[in-house]
């Protein structure tokens, strides 16, 4: 398919770029970036958007597909659907499925199966450890072979040390990046962040310290080794501090924190609504506003969603006993955008943050707009009001508590690999 | 003052003037308890489900005997009767009674929050009889009640709580009721059962049991919450009761007309002495019976106005 994009205003923090052009799309490649590109020839499908921005598709380092093995609450299609609708292009998933990606046969299946069913580009993240039980090493290996990009025990720590250390030597064999769930185990007991919230609530808590000692730990490990680690969905100001300061004696340290750190706070708890609950906690205004100086001062790379769609059943339920996450892949960049608007990033700062540092953080070769590389793009409005509506989302989980919100900004299209794969109903 | 909410979810939630209206209410139905015939037909034709997940005597029965005297039918249900324990979830469970059209439910849950989920799906009024760590609304309006029966005023009184404040529900309860008078609250016990920013509350932190009873109007204790994991908070019951068990040398540095409450069930001998516990300054049994009269305002604000 031939696809040529016209007058858009033109944002590719990867080269710079931000000016009024058109965009030719020759197949799956972009074959031409330019002022006044002219269709030449028939089938060239020509999309008008001298109102929006169009941007490099958006990637998300950390997303949960939950197939296999829970595909009643994602599946890869859904998942996938979901991505596109937000403006997603490549998206990373995590190994606790169900059997564990912990081996090639479930990372061949994932691969295989979003070739067959999937929307957007998926590349797996293996088990750094067998089942995700931090007892021995997974076949990194062989995953590697298969398609993993990254290794990771999401949702949990590697509480063995030293086995984390073997981890991060074996996996330079691959040249591969570890991304760590930072949570001390024995501090983290509760449900939500420990804080005058929690007291109020009386809901049991975790402190911020359960975060903040693994950053530490697993930051000097790293280093020891001379490897590179990715600190994921950090939360705390104690972890912006700790990373800002590792960072400058440290290159390989990487970290993203998510949209709902940066959006709300542990009172959003206080109305025992299960949709706030997630792993690390919603934190407190100080830590709201140290995620935001992060990003800012660039100790935070990169913007994740930690995309953790449930059934409904899973958060109809006591606080207690309700499971963690938010379904994040809808709303990730309507919320960001308000970082924007705010003053704490520009909008090639923000994009930067969702395509060239994830990409070259996971060593891809997307996450940019140029003549030969990948057509995945997206275009987008960053005006355009909508509320937010669980029962339109794409996904399988409708576990937001954003649901109602009226957020500013919004994707319109998104291409991938020359393919349109999703399109706003008004656009 | 109007009553207008539908439910008792927290003290949390409720202003000066709704807690003042309940205890005054209570003042009507404290008489009722003491006639012979200790019965009125206010709720004749309405029903009240007791909902307990968690074991209890003394809440479970003063809100069966309120409401019974009030002349409302009443229904127990326990977690260990319930379908609870084939595996039916809170909600539905909630949503089956609600369909035998209850006026109102009493839950008791160990999960903080419990009973706002319920108030969310069912119609009935919900009333929080306690949930976990969080709330015991009513255990801290009886209380109030009798600080004010006993002293003849809350404000101005000097309170110091002492005990496992992290993972009691009544020390919250009883501290959002009490930031609405011109009280001083002072909490003891050991650090790790004292839960991290209870300053911000306005509430004095003393960790020095001797100095937190002193001058105090009311010395309220509470009971290590072994059901809640506080007995890992601590080296051992004996070091325990040693620092923070209730002794006359402390009642001794107490105001003179100190009063000494417990929201019980006591462990005699940890958190306080017997000689405490029985003695002249006690109104730990004033707690229970001022129990049935508040609920009865409680119930009547909640169900029984418009019969």
């Amino acid at each position: 398919m031939k696809i040529l994009i016209k007058n858009g205003r033109v944002i590719d923090p990867r080269h710079g770029t931000d000016e009024k052009l058109d965009i030719y799309i020759n197949g799956n490649i972009i074959e031409r970036i330019d002022k006044h590109i002219r269709e030449k020839g028939s089938n060239i499908r020509v999309i008008d958007a001298s109102r929006h921005i169009v941007s490099p598709g958006l990637i998300d380092v950390h997303t949960h597909l939950r197939e296999p093995g829970y595909e009643y609450k994602e599946t890869i299609k859904t998942g996938t659907m979901a991505a596109a609708k937000g403006g997603f292009t490549t998206i990373v998933c995590m190994a606790n499925t169900d059997p564990v990606n912990d081996n090639k046969s479930v990372t061949e299946f994932i691969v295989k199966q979003s070739k067959l069913e999937g929307v957007c580009r998926v590349f797996p993240c293996g088990a750094i450890t067998k089942g995700l039980k931090g007892e021995e090493l997974s076949e990194m290996g062989e995953m590697y072979e298969a398609g993993i990009v990254a290794i990771s025990d999401d949702g949990k720590s590697v509480k063995n040390a030293e086995l984390l250390r073997k981890a991060l030597e074996y996996a330079r064999l691959f040249a591969i990046p570890a991304i760590s769930h930072c949570e001390d185990e024995d501090l983290s007991k509760g449900y939500v962040h420990e804080g005058h919230a929690s007291l109020l609530s009386g809901l049991e808590a975790n402190p911020s310290i359960a975060e903040e000692i693994i950053v530490r730990r697993d930051i000097a490990i790293a280093e020891y080794v001379g490897s590179p680690i990715h600190l994921t969905h950090i939360s705390t100001r104690g972890s912006v501090e700790a990373i800002n300061k590792a960072k400058k004696q440290y290159r390989k340290i990487t970290c993203d924190t998510c949209p709902h750190y940066f959006t709300l706070t542990d009172e959003a708890t206080l109305t025992f609504d299960t949709n706030t609950k997630v792993n690390p906690p919603l934190r407190s205004k100080e830590d709201v506003a140290a995620i935001k100086e992060g990003l800012r001062n660039n100790t935070i790379d990169i913007i994740a969603t930690d995309h953790a769609p449930h059934d409904f059943t899973s958060k109809d339920v006591e606080f207690n006993i309700a499971t963690y996450g938010i379904s994040g892949l809808e709303t990730a960049f309507a919320l960001s955008l308000s970082l924007v608007r705010e003053g704490v990033l520009t909008l090639n700062e923000l994009l930067k943050r969702f395509t060239v540092n994830p990409a070259k953080f996971l060593n891809l070769p997307y996450g940019e707009l140029a003549p030969g590389k990948a057509a995945d793009l997206i275009i987008f409005n960053p005006d355009r009001e909508w509320v937010v509506d669980k029962d339109k989302f794409l996904s399988k989980g409708k576990n937001t508590p954003f649901h109602g919100w009226k957020l500013k900004g919004k994707n319109l299209l998104t291409i991938v690999d020359g393919n349109i794969v999703y399109r706003d109903n008004t656009f | 003052m109007n009553w207008d909410k539908k439910d008792l979810l927290g003290i949390k939630e409720l202003s000066k003037e709704e807690i003042l209206l309940i205890l005054n209410t209570t003042d009507s139905f404290k008489d009722i308890s003491k006639r012979e015939i200790k019965k009125v037909p206010t709720l004749r034709g309405k029903t009240v489900i007791t909902l307990f997940y968690e074991p209890s005597t003394r809440t479970r029965t003063s809100f069966e005997i309120a409401a019974k005297r009030l002349s409302a039918d009443t229904i127990n249900i326990s977690a260990s009767t319930s379908s609870y324990v084939k595996g039916e979830t809170l909600k539905d469970t909630a949503k089956n009674l609600e369909s035998m059209k209850p006026d109102a439910i009493i839950i008791r849950h160990s999960m903080p929050g419990a009973p706002h989920m319920l108030s969310k799906i069912v119609d009935s009024s919900i009333i929080n009889g306690g949930d976990g760590a969080h709330e015991h609304p009513t255990q801290a309006l009886l209380d109030l009640y009798t600080m004010r029966e006993k002293k003849g005023k809350i404000d101005g009184l000097k309170i110091a709580i002492i005990g496992d404040i992290a993972h009691s529900r009544v020390a919250r309860s009883n501290i959002f009721a009490l930031r609405h008078f011109k009280t001083e609250i002072i909490c003891s016990g050991p650090p790790t059962m004292i839960p991290p920013y209870l300053d911000s509350l306005g509430v004095r932190v003393e960790y020095d049991m001797n100095r937190a009873v002193t001058n105090a109007d009311v010395i309220m204790m509470l009971r290590i919450q072994k059901e809640r994991g506080g007995i890992s908070y601590i080296p051992s019951i004996k070091e325990y009761s040693t620092i923070y068990g209730l002794k006359k040398e402390h009642v001794k540095k107490a105001k003179k007309d100190v009063i000494i409450m417990h929201p019980g069930p006591m462990n005699r001998g940890v958190e306080i002495t017997d000689e405490v516990a029985d003695g002249p300054y006690s109104v730990i049994l004033d707690q229970v019976e001022n129990g049935v009269a508040v609920r009865m305002a409680i119930l009547y604000l909640l169900i029984g106005r418009e019969a």
